[in-house]
C-alpha cells in the first residue's frame, strides 16, 4: 500500500504566503483567546486549589451532590461530571485549600450518600497549598525554557557544526535569564525576554536551522496553548508533559526535513534553494504523514479508552501532533528560505 | 548475539512481575497514583522552632533575673524573635550587664540608653537561627519517619524537599486521615501548674495575669456528639516536657475500662518530676499536649518511680496513636500540610485497567496498519514493535522505576512514535528499490542513509524527556522515564533488531524480493 506516490511534487513552498497567514491568525487567535480568558487557566497544581473525585453506585443529578455539600466546607464548590457518564463520577474543585481535617473524607461521603441516596466513594483528593502552585508554576516555565535552550543548541551544533558557538549562545543566554532574574521580574516575562535574546542572537550568528526549528516549536507550543484557552481547558502537570513532549515530537519532524534538505543541498547545488527545499518536504512528506498517523491512532485510543485523567493529556498530544506536523511542512522549511532572501539582499 | 542478550535480560526482569517467586525479585513499582496511596508534602514552620528557643531563653532570663534579685521593668518577647528588657537604676544595670556576659555570651545585643534606663532587644545572630531552622528540619524529619515506622506503613518514601519541606509517599494506606493526624500532630507534652490565684473569668476577658496563659480542655460528649470546653489558667513555665519520656504504652484502666496512655520518664525527668511533685503538694499540674488540657490532678502527694498517666475519654485507636507519637517524640515545630494527594485503591485499579485496554486497542490497530502498508516488512516492524514494549517494562523492572498513569500513557506514545524509526528505514529502502537497486543494496542503503536521521531525530525528544525528569513530580517523572525507555529501545530494535533480521532473510535465506 502506498498513500504517498514516490514521484510526488507539490508545491508547497509556493502556498508560503497562505501558510504564513494560516499560522499568524492562529498566533493571533491564540494570543487573543488568552487575553480574554485573562491568561491560561490553572488547574490545582498552578493555582491551588482542591479538587475531590467521588463515584456514586448509581447515576445521580449534579444538583444532588451540591446539596450534599452544603453543609460541609465544601459548600459553592464547582461540581463537574468526570470521565464517561456510565461511570457516574464527579470533580468537586475548590478554590481554597481545605485543610482536610479529622473525619473530612467520611463526613463528606456521609453527606452525599444521604443528599444522593447512593452508596459514596472518595476515590481521590488533592490539595496544593499556593506556595506549591506558584513553585510548580515556574518550575514548569523553566523546563519549558531548558528544554527549548538544550534543543537549540543541540541543532545549532549537529546542523551548522558550530558547537563552540552555540555554547557561547547557551553561556549568553543563561547569563540574560541571570540578569534578568536580579531584577526580580516575573518568570512569564523572565523566559519572553530570554526567547527574544535567543531570537535576535540566531539572526545575528545565523543559525537559520536552529532559528526555523525554534520558530516551529513556539508556533506549536503557542497555538497549543491557544486551542486549550479556547475550549476552556485547565493547565496541570501533565499538560506541562504533553507540551514537552509535542516539543520534542515536532522536532523530530523538523529535523527529518532539514536533515534531507542537508543531503539535497550537496547533491544538488546547483538548484536553488526554494526547489531543494521543496523537492525535501515532498520526499519526506510519506514518512512525515505515516509516523503521525500511526501517533495520531494510539492517542485517540488513549483519548477515547484512558479514563478521566488522561483525557486532557491525550486532547492536549493530538493538537500538538497534528500542528507539529503542520509546522513542520509549512513553517519550518520556509523560514530557512526567508534566510536567503536576506543573505541576498545584503 | 547482542540482540539474544538483551531480549533474555528484559524477560528475566520482568518475570518477577508476573509471578514474584522468580530471581531477580524486582517487580514494577507501581506509583501512588496506580496501587493508591497518599503523597503530602509538609512546611516545617521552623521560624516557630526559633521562636520556641527565644521563649525558652525569656524564661531563663526572667529567672535569673529573679534569683539574682536584679529589678527590671519590662521583659517582653517583641516580633516574635526578640527578647525586651528594660532596667532601671545603675545597680541594676550593672548587675544585668554582668549577668549578659557571664551567661548568655551567645545573644546579639542592641542597646538604646536614656538618662536612668537601660532598653536591652536580644536576640539570636543569623547563624544560630539558621542552624535552628535546620535543625528543625532535620529532627522533624527523623521523628516523623519514627511516628509512620511505628505506625506500620509498607515502603513508606520520606525525604527532604528544598529547604523546609518534607515529602511523605505511603503507598496502599487506607486510612489517610488517621496517618494525617499522626504525621502532623505536633506532640508537644507538657507538665505545668494551675494559676490558682488568678482569675480565669477575667483571663477570657483578656486580663491575662503575666506568665500565665489561658488553655482549654476539650471534652467530647460520645452520646450526644457535644462538645464542651473548659478553660483553665496554667502557668506559661513547663516544669517538664516530654522530652525526658523514655516510653508510652497504651493501657486499660480496670476500672472504667477505658484505655489511658501511661508514660516513662527517664532517670533526670523522673528526678524533676520527683522534685515537681514533691514542691507542689495539693496543687493542681495540668498534664498538656499541643495547647490542650488533658487533665488537671490535684498532686496528692510525692510521686517518684517517674511514670504518669495521660487519660482523656481516648478511643483504641486514639490512644494508640498518641501512644507513637509520644514516643517518637515531639515535632520540634509544627508543620503544615501543604500538598495532599490521595487516590483510592480502586480508582488505581480503574486506571489500570483503561491504560491497558487503550494500550492494547492502539497498540493493535498500529500492528494492523503497518501490516497493511509495507506487507511481509510490516510484520517485522511489528514484531520489533512488539519487543519494544518488553524491554521498556523489562527496563522499569531492572531499574527499579516507578510506573505511573502518564507512564502508561508514555508507552502508548511510545508505540505510536516506535514505528517512526521503522517507518524511515522503509521509506528509505522504498525510494532505494524505485531507484532500481537490488534489494540487499537496497536494504543496505537504506539503513546506512536512515541511522543518523533516525538518531538526529531521537535525541531531541530524548532532551525533552530529560528535562521532564528533572522537572517532574512523581507521576510526571513516571511519564518521563517510558519516553525516554522507549525511545531508546525503539533505536535498539529498528537499527539492531530489524536490520539482522532483513540480514537474515536476504543472506540465509536468499530472498529475492522484499515485500514491503
Amino acid at each position: 500500500m502506498q498513500f504517498i506516490k514516490p514521484n510526488i511534487n507539490l508545491n508547497f513552498i509556493g502556498k508560503k504566503k497562505i501558510a504564513f497567514l494560516l499560522s499568524i491568525t492562529m498566533v493571533l487567535v491564540s494570543f487573543a483567546s488568552l487575553l480574554i480568558h485573562k491568561g491560561p487557566r490553572f488547574g490545582i497544581d498552578f493555582a491551588g486549589g482542591t479538587i475531590i473525585q467521588v463515584k456514586f453506585s448509581a447515576p445521580v443529578e449534579i444538583d444532588a451532590v451540591k446539596q450534599g455539600l452544603n453543609g460541609t466546607n465544601l459548600q459553592f464548590s464547582a461540581v463537574q461530571g468526570f470521565g464517561a457518564i456510565e461511570d457516574n463520577e464527579f470533580l468537586i474543585r475548590a478554590e481554597s485549600t481545605l485543610t482536610t481535617d479529622e473525619n473530612f473524607s467520611s463526613q463528606l461521603a456521609e453527606g452525599l450518600q444521604t443528599a444522593t441516596g447512593m452508596a459514596t466513594e472518595v476515590r481521590r483528593v488533592e490539595m496544593v497549598g499556593p506556595q506549591v502552585g506558584r513553585d510548580l508554576r515556574e518550575k514548569a516555565l523553566l523546563a519549558m525554557f531548558y528544554a527549548l535552550l538544550f534543543i537549540t543548541i543541540y541543532i545549532s551544533g549537529r546542523f551548522e557544526l558550530k558547537w563552540i558557538l552555540s555554547g557561547v549562545m547557551a553561556g549568553a543566554l543563561m547569563a540574560a535569564v541571570y540578569f534578568f532574574k536580579l531584577f526580580d521580574v516575573s518568570i512569564p516575562f523572565l523566559m519572553a525576554a530570554a526567547l527574544a535574546v535567543a531570537l535576535v542572537l540566531f539572526w545575528l550568528f545565523e543559525l537559520k536551522y536552529a532559528m526555523g526549528a525554534i520558530v516551529a516549536l513556539l508556533h506549536d507550543v503557542v497555538i497549543t496553548v491557544g486551542i486549550f484557552s479556547i475550549f476552556d481547558k485547565e493547565f496541570t502537570l501533565p499538560i506541562i508533559a504533553a507540551l514537552l513532549t509535542i516539543i520534542g515530537y515536532s522536532l523530530n519532524d523538523t529535523i527529518i526535513v532539514f536533515d534531507r534538505i542537508r543531503e539535497n543541498q550537496r547533491r544538488y547545488h546547483k538548484d536553488p534553494l526554494a526547489i531543494i527545499i521543496n523537492k525535501s518536504v515532498n520526499e519526506t512528506l510519506s514518512r512525515t504523514l505515516l509516523t503521525s498517523l500511526t501517533t495520531l491512532i494510539v492517542l485517540v485510543a488513549l483519548f477515547a479508552l484512558g479514563g478521566g485523567i488522561i483525557h486532557d493529556f491525550a486532547f492536549a498530544m493530538i493538537i500538538g501532533v497534528l500542528i507539529g506536523t503542520y509546522s513542520s511542512i509549512f513553517v519550518a522549511s520556509p523560514i530557512l528560505l526567508a534566510w536567503q532572501g536576506r543573505t541576498r539582499r545584503k | 548475539m547482542l540482540i539474544g542478550v538483551v531480549l533474555v535480560a528484559a524477560v528475566v526482569y520482568l518475570l518477577p512481575t508476573i509471578k514474584p517467586t522468580f530471581w531477580p525479585y524486582k517487580k514494577i513499582n507501581l506509583g501512588l497514583d496506580l496501587q493508591g496511596g497518599m503523597h503530602l508534602v509538609l512546611e516545617v514552620d521552623s521560624d516557630k522552632a526559633v521562636e520556641n528557643t527565644i521563649e525558652r531563653i525569656s524564661q531563663e532570663l526572667r529567672s535569673s533575673l529573679r534569683k539574682q534579685r536584679i529589678r527590671y521593668t519590662a521583659l517582653d518577647r517583641i516580633n516574635g524573635t526578640k527578647i525586651l528588657v528594660k532596667i532601671s537604676g545603675t545597680e541594676n544595670i550593672e548587675a544585668f550587664e554582668k549577668l549578659l556576659d557571664d551567661e548568655y555570651k551567645d545573644l546579639r545585643l542592641a542597646r538604646s540608653n536614656t538618662a536612668e534606663t537601660l532598653a536591652v532587644t536580644l536576640d539570636l545572630p543569623d547563624s544560630e537561627t539558621d542552624h535552628i531552622k535546620k535543625m528543625a528540619v532535620e529532627q522533624a524529619l527523623e521523628t516523623i519517619r519514627n511516628r509512620i515506622d511505628q505506625f506500620g506503613v509498607s515502603e513508606p518514601d520520606i525525604r527532604n524537599q528544598g529547604d523546609k519541606r518534607i515529602l511523605i509517599q505511603l503507598p496502599g494506606i487506607k486510612d489517610t486521615q488517621r496517618a494525617k493526624e499522626l504525621i502532623g500532630r505536633t506532640a508537644l507534652l507538657e507538665f505545668k501548674l494551675l494559676d490558682e490565684t488568678g482569675d480565669v473569668d477575667a483571663a477570657i476577658k483578656g486580663a491575662l495575669p503575666p506568665g500565665s496563659e489561658l488553655l482549654y480542655q476539650i471534652k467530647e460528649d460520645p452520646s450526644t456528639n457535644r462538645t464542651t470546653r473548659i478553660p483553665y489558667l496554667v502557668q506559661k513555665r513547663a516544669l517538664l516536657t516530654g522530652a525526658y519520656l523514655t516510653d508510652a504504652k497504651v493501657q486499660i484502666d480496670s476500672q472504667y475500662n477505658e484505655p489511658y496512655v501511661s508514660i516513662d520518664f527517664d532517670k533526670k525527668g523522673a528526678r524533676i518530676f520527683e522534685r515537681v511533685t514533691e514542691e507542689n503538694v495539693k496543687k493542681r499540674l495540668a498534664i498538656v499536649l499541643d495547647d490542650k488540657v488533658y487533665s488537671a490532678p490535684v498532686i496528692q502527694e510525692k510521686i517518684s518511680g517517674g511514670s504518669a498517666r495521660i487519660t482523656g475519654n481516648f478511643t483504641a485507636d486514639e490512644a494508640h496513636d498518641l501512644a507513637i507519637v509520644l514516643r517518637a517524640g515531639a515535632l520540634p515545630a509544627p508543620v503544615n500540610i501543604i500538598e495532599e494527594r490521595t487516590v483510592g485503591p480502586s480508582l488505581g485499579a480503574d486506571s489500570i485497567r483503561k491504560g491497558i485496554i487503550s494500550m492494547i486497542v492502539g497498540g493493535l490497530l498500529v500492528i494492523l496498519f503497518m501490516f497493511a502498508y509495507y506487507n511481509f516488512s510490516g510484520l517485522i516492524a511489528d514484531f520489533a514493535l512488539i519487543l519494544n514494549i518488553l524491554l521498556i517494562a523489562g527496563g522499569l523492572a531492572a531499574f527499579q522505576a516507578t510506573l505511573t498513569l502518564p507512564g502508561i500513557a508514555g508507552i502508548i506514545l511510545t508505540i505510536g512514535m516506535a514505528v517512526d524509526a521503522n517507518v524511515l528505514i522503509f521509506e528509505r529502502i522504498r525510494e532505494e528499490i524505485g531507484l532500481g537497486k537490488t534489494p540487499r543494496a537496497a536494504v543496505d542503503a537504506g539503513y546506512q542513509r536512515a541511522t543518523l536521521t533516525i538518531l538526529d531525530a531521537n535525541v531531541t525528544t530524548l532532551i525533552a524527556a530529560l528535562v521532564l525528569f528533572q522537572f517532574g513530580t512523581g507521576p510526571i517523572k513516571g511519564f518521563a522515564v517510558t519516553l525516554s525507555l522507549g525511545v531508546l529501545a525503539s533505536l535498539f530494535t529498528a537499527l539492531v533488531l530489524t536490520r539482522s533480521i532483513f540480514d537474515y532473510l536476504l543472506m540465509q535465506r536468499k530472498i529475492k524480493k522484499i515485500s514491503i
